[in-house]
C-alpha cells in the first residue's frame, strides 16, 4: 500500500501486475463479474451499428466501477447486454463471468434464475419502473418468494426490512402503498430495495439519479453507498454526472463511441487523466464558485482547474473568462468500426499514428505518478499528462 | 411528531383522493349513473324473474287473447293471451345471459390468445392474427346459421356464436395493450429481477391491461344483447314458447295492426338495455381509458 505518488515501479504494457506497489485497494485479485471483449451490435437494414466495441473490465467484490461517457457511448447498452436484457436481434460476443458463470449466450431460464439474485438492475426512471397496480410490498415480495422460496408472510416481513434499508421512514405502513402514492426519490428507493432484495452480488445502476432532484440524488447515492458498506454489494454505476462519479466510485472506465478509452482509480483518473477525451470530459464540468482561472475545489470532482483543464484542440480561452470549454466536432458514427482511433478526428494530439492504427487498451507508464490500474486507449497518454502538467506549471 | 402527522394525513388524503377518484367521477356523470341504475333493473329483473313476474309467461290465456294495456296485465297480451309483461321479464332473462356469457366466451378464447400475440410475436402473432383476420371476414349471420344448422337452434348455442363473433375484437385490444405495455419499465424491471414469461404475462401485463378491457366487456355486453334478440327472432336462439324478447317481435309481426303493444314493448325493452350498458360503458371508458382525455 503506498501513495498515489509512489515511484516510478518497473511496469509491463499490458495488464495489472498483482501485487504491485501502486495498486491502490481495488486489486481485482477475484472479480466477481468479469466481462472481456464484450462487443454489441446491431443491424437495421443493411447497416451494422457497432454499439459496444470490445469492451472488457473486472469488478472486485464490494467496489463501485463508474462506467462513464456521454449519451450513445454504448455504457446502457453494456449493461443491458450484461443483463441479458437486449432483445435477440441484438449480436453480442465475448464473454461474461459472474463469479465464474458464463452468463453470455445462456438461456432466458438460466438468466431468470440469476437476474434478481446474483446480479440485479436498477433503472434510470423510478416513475415508471414500478408497477402501478401492485403495492410496494407485493413488488418487493414478488422478487423474494421467486429466488428465495419465502412465503407469503415471510417476504412481507423482510420487505419491511428491506424499506427499512434504504432509508424509507414508516416502513410499515409504506409497504402497502401503491408506487403512485410515493415520491420519486421514495420510489427509487423501492426500485434498490427490489434490486438487492436477495442481496444480489453484483447491482447495475443505470443513471439512478438522473431523473431525480440534486437534493434526492444525494439520499439515493448514500443508500448505494451504505449497501456497498454493509452488504458489500459490488456496484455498476452509469452514468454522465461526474460529481456522481466522485462522490462515490472507487474506479471509472470511460468509454467513447462503443470504446473503452481509459479506466483508472478515480483519484487517478480525475488528477491525471490520460486520454484527451477524459480531458475533455472533466474540462466539460460547470463548478460553483469558479469564475475565473484560480481554481476553487467546490466539488469533490474539483481536482482539476478549470481554466486549464480544457480539451486540448477546443479554443483555449485566457483564464477569467466563463465559457466552458468543450470538446469539438461529433460523435462518429457507430456504424464504421475505423482501424483508428476514433477520437482522432476531434483530438488535437492526432497524428499519422493515429488514424492509421486503433490503440490498444494498455497500462500507461507510471512516468507522472500514473497507478499500475490505469490503462487508456490512445497513443499519446504521456504527451496528454505533459500538456496538463506543463499548464498547472504556466499558470 | 407533527411533521410526521402531516405526512400521514397528507398521505392519507392523497390515498383517498386517487383511490376512489375514479369512482367519484363515474358518480356524478348523470347519463353513466342512468345507465348504471336502467342496467341494474334489469339484471335484478333477470335474476328475479319468477318472483317479479305476475303470471306465468308461458301460460295461454285464451279468453283474454290481444288486451290492451290496462290494469289486469300492464303491458298487455299477446294473441294466446300470455302477460306481456311477464313475458319481457323473462325475456330480459335470456339477454342478460347471453349478453354476459357470450362476453365471458369472447374473453376466456381472446385474452390468452391476446396476450400471446403481443408478448411473443412472430410465429404466435402471425398465427393469431391470421385468425382474427378469419373470424372478422365472417359475416355474423352467416356464422350463426351455420352453428344453429350444425348444433340445433339454441340459446347456448346462439351465445357460442355471439362469443365467437366478439372474439376477434378482444384478442386486437388484449393485444395492443401486450404490445404497449411489454415494452413499460417496469415489464424490463420485472425480467431484469428474474421473473418469467408467465410473472411478466399475468403479473405485470394483464393487470395493467384491465382498463381497456373493462371498457370492451362494456361495448361487448349490448351487442350481445342485440345479437341474442336477432338470433331469436330469426328462430336461430330461444325456441317457442320460452320468452325472449327476439321472440315476442317475430310473433308480434302478425298483429302489428291490432296489437302494436306486442311489439312496441319488447323492442322498447331493447332499446333501453342496450341503451343502459352503452350509456355505463361510455361513463367507464372516460374515468377508465386513459386515451381517452378526461381523466
Amino acid at each position: 500500500m503506498s501513495t498515489p505518488d509512489a515511484p516510478e515501479t518497473p511496469d509491463t504494457t499490458a495488464g495489472v501486475p498483482a501485487g504491485a506497489a501502486t495498486a491502490a485497494a481495488v486489486a481485482p485479485d477475484a472479480p466477481v463479474l468479469s466481462v472481456r471483449d464484450l462487443s454489441v451490435s446491431f443491424r437495421s437494414g443493411d447497416r451494422t451499428v457497432h454499439a459496444v466495441d470490445h469492451l472488457s473490465y473486472d469488478l472486485a467484490a464490494g467496489e463501485v466501477l463508474a462506467v462513464v461517457g456521454e449519451s450513445g457511448c454504448g455504457k446502457s447498452v453494456a449493461a443491458m447486454a450484461v443483463m441479458g436484457l437486449l432483445p435477440p436481434t441484438a449480436g453480442i460476443t465475448g464473454s461474461i463471468r459472474l463469479a465464474g458463470r458464463e452468463l453470455a449466450g445462456a438461456g432466458d431460464k438460466e438468466l431468470g434464475r440469476v437476474r434478481g439474485k446474483d446480479i440485479a438492475m436498477i433503472f434510470q426512471e423510478p416513475m415508471t419502473s414500478l408497477n402501478p397496480v401492485l403495492t410496494v410490498g407485493r413488488q418487493i415480495g414478488e422478487v423474494l418468494r421467486r429466488h428465495q422460496g419465502l412465503t407469503k408472510k415471510q417476504a412481507r416481513a423482510r420487505a419491511v426490512e428491506l424499506l427499512d434499508l434504504v432509508g424509507i421512514p414508516a416502513p410499515r405502513q409504506r409497504i402497502d402503498e401503491y408506487p403512485h402514492q410515493l415520491s420519486g426519490g421514495m420510489r427509487q428507493r423501492v426500485m434498490i430495495a427490489v434490486a438487492v432484495a436477495c442481496d444480489p452480488a453484483v447491482l447495475i445502476a443505470d443513471e439512478p439519479t438522473t431523473a431525480l432532484d440534486v437534493t434526492v440524488q444525494a439520499g439515493i447515492l448514500e443508500v448505494l453507498q451504505s449497501l456497498r458498506e454493509r452488504l458489500g454489494t459490488a456496484v455498476v454505476l452509469i452514468t454522465h454526472d461526474l460529481g456522481v462519479v466522485a462522490d462515490i466510485a472507487d474506479r471509472v472506465l470511460v468509454m467513447y463511441a462503443g470504446r473503452p478509452v481509459e479506466q483508472a482509480p478515480v483519484h487517478e483518473l480525475f488528477e491525471g487523466p490520460r486520454h484527451p477525451y477524459t480531458r475533455g470530459l472533466l474540462g466539460a464540468v460547470l463548478r460553483p464558485g469558479v469564475v475565473a482561472g484560480r481554481g476553487v475545489a467546490a466539488g469533490p470532482g474539483a481536482v482539476l482547474e478549470p481554466g486549464v483543464a480544457a480539451a486540448p484542440g477546443a479554443a483555449l480561452r485566457p483564464a477569467g473568462k466563463r465559457r466552458l470549454p468543450e470538446i469539438p466536432g461529433l460523435v462518429p458514427s457507430l456504424d464504421e468500426q475505423p482501424d483508428a482511433c476514433t477520437f482522432a478526428p476531434r483530438c488535437a494530439f492526432a497524428d499519422d499514428q493515429c488514424t492509421s492504427g486503433r490503440p490498444g487498451f494498455k497500462a500507461v507508464a507510471a512516468d507522472v505518478g500514473a497507478d499500475a490500474a490505469h490503462r487508456a486507449a490512445c497513443w499519446h497518454p504521456h504527451d496528454v499528462a505533459l500538456q496538463r502538467i506543463n499548464q498547472e506549471a504556466g499558470q | 411528531m407533527t411533521t410526521a402527522a402531516v405526512a400521514t394525513a397528507i398521505r392519507d388524503m392523497r390515498a383517498r383522493g386517487t383511490g376512489s377518484a375514479k369512482l367519484k367521477a363515474l358518480r356524478t356523470n348523470r347519463l353513466a349513473m342512468t345507465g348504471a341504475v336502467i342496467a341494474a333493473v334489469f339484471v335484478l329483473a333477470a335474476l328475479f324473474a319468477p318472483l317479479v313476474a305476475p303470471y306465468d309467461p308461458a301460460r295461454p290465456d285464451f279468453d283474454n287473447a290481444l288486451s290492451a294495456p290496462g290494469w289486469a296485465h300492464w303491458l298487455g297480451t299477446d294473441d294466446l293471451g300470455r302477460d306481456q309483461l311477464s313475458r319481457v321479464i323473462h325475456g330480459a332473462r335470456a339477454s342478460m345471459q347471453v349478453g354476459l356469457l357470450a362476453v365471458v366466451l369472447a374473453f376466456l378464447v381472446g385474452v390468452p390468445l391476446g396476450l400471446l400475440a403481443g408478448y411473443y410475436g412472430k410465429v404466435a402473432d402471425s398465427a393469431v392474427s391470421r385468425l382474427t383476420d378469419t373470424l372478422l371476414a365472417f359475416p355474423f349471420l352467416v356464422l350463426a346459421v351455420g352453428l344453429a344448422a350444425v348444433l340445433g337452434p339454441s340459446l347456448t348455442n346462439a351465445t357460442i356464436a355471439i362469443g365467437i363473433a366478439q372474439t376477434p375484437a378482444v384478442i386486437r385490444i388484449t393485444r395492443a395493450e401486450t404490445l404497449r405495455l411489454a415494452h413499460a419499465d417496469y415489464v424490463a424491471a420485472a425480467v431484469a429481477n428474474g421473473g418469467g414469461d408467465g410473472t411478466v404475462l399475468l403479473r405485470h401485463i394483464l393487470p395493467n391491461a384491465t382498463s381497456a378491457l373493462i371498457v370492451q366487456a362494456t361495448v361487448g355486453i349490448p351487442s350481445a344483447i342485440i345479437g341474442e334478440a336477432m338470433l331469436s327472432f330469426l328462430g336461430l336462439g330461444v325456441q317457442p314458447p320460452d320468452p325472449s324478447l327476439g321472440v315476442m317481435l317475430s310473433s308480434a309481426q302478425a298483429f302489428l295492426a291490432p296489437a302494436p303493444w306486442m311489439a312496441v314493448f319488447p323492442g322498447l325493452a331493447i332499446v333501453a338495455a342496450t341503451l343502459a350498458f352503452n350509456l355505463l360503458g361510455d361513463g367507464l371508458r372516460d374515468v377508465l381509458d386513459p386515451r381517452g382525455g378526461t381523466r
